[in-house]
């Protein structure tokens, strides 16, 4: 009891902290370039650099001739203007110990932790169809933004 | 004799075709009808849009047509075969942003012709296909 007020305020001060931490890091974070959006969205949401480790982003990049199983392939100059964001921005060895499987974000682990109360039989619902159309739920994917109060799941 | 000719062909459009790039550098708007136009002149033949039809909606003996992500009649929105993502209408009355710019007109046909054809699509296939979105009217 004595010390719970000090307690208290430790937490506080520890939450108020770890908030300054977050923001200012998310504030630091580069927008994605409008040559990525352009180009990388006609078939998928804009993934974000952080959602794989930079070796999965440099084998992606490097086989998009064959990118899981489409013809994704992109001049070298238009490449040149977007892999830099994607590989400094990447996720570090911390959040990836070892690389997703396949190099997709769908297995990586943080990926199952954000979507664990999803059921199967919501994954297969027609508006939605598959885990990488992240817009289906993601109102705002296309811009590469993944925030929760912008979460709607399609009925 | 002749299969000199066939392998020079190709290596001529595509010389062509990245003239046709070059030009269009600017990022230069044009329209269906000129790009459509621009493929006729290429293939040396008038498009025939059923041609077109059949050609978008055939397998070509693979797993996919154009129609899988497109939609049959690509007048509305379409969903990608792989992601599940939708595809905003094809047929340019449909959707103005469509075939205004050769050099993307160009980046995808060589993406999707190899998906579903595992080749590049000729310019006479390509004015076919044009020539029968161009049918497509609300």
């Amino acid at each position: 009891m004595n010390h719970s007020f000090p307690f208290v305020l430790l937490l506080l001060a520890g939450a108020v902290a770890a908030a300054d931490t977050t923001s200012s890091a998310r504030a630091k974070r580069p927008p994605p370039p409008p040559v990525y959006l352009e180009e990388c969205t006609g078939c998928h949401a804009a993934y974000l650099p952080r959602m794989l480790p930079a070796a999965s982003w440099q084998r992606l990049l490097g086989g998009l001739p064959t990118h899981f199983g489409v013809d994704a392939s992109l001049d070298a100059a238009t490449l040149a203007a977007f892999r830099p964001w994607l590989l400094d921005n990447a996720g570090d060895a911390q959040r990836f110990p070892v690389a997703p499987e396949q190099d997709r974000i769908t297995r990586a682990q943080w990926f199952t932790r954000q979507h664990h109360g999803i059921k199967p039989a919501t994954w297969q619902r027609p508006a939605i169809g598959s885990k990488s159309n992240c817009g289906a739920c993601h109102g705002q994917a296309d811009q590469g933004k993944y925030g929760e109060h912008d979460v709607h799941i399609p009925k | 004799m002749n299969a000199s000719i066939r392998s020079a062909s190709p290596s001529r459009l595509a010389l062509l075709l990245a003239s046709l790039a070059l030009a269009a550098a600017g990022a230069r708007a044009e329209s269906p009808v000129q790009i459509r136009d621009g493929y006729a002149t290429l293939a040396g033949a008038t498009p025939q849009a059923a041609r077109g039809q059949q050609f978008f909606t055939s397998r070509h003996g693979a797993d996919w047509s154009c129609s899988s992500c497109h939609g049959a009649v690509p007048t509305a929105t379409g969903k990608h075969a792989v992601t599940g993502k939708p595809i905003q209408p094809l047929a340019p009355a449909f959707n103005a942003e469509r075939f205004r710019t050769p050099a993307k007109v160009e980046k995808w046909f060589r993406r999707n012709c190899n998906d579903v054809l595992g080749r590049e699509c000729t310019a006479a296939e390509k004015a076919d296909v044009l020539a029968w979105l161009l049918t497509l009217k609300p």
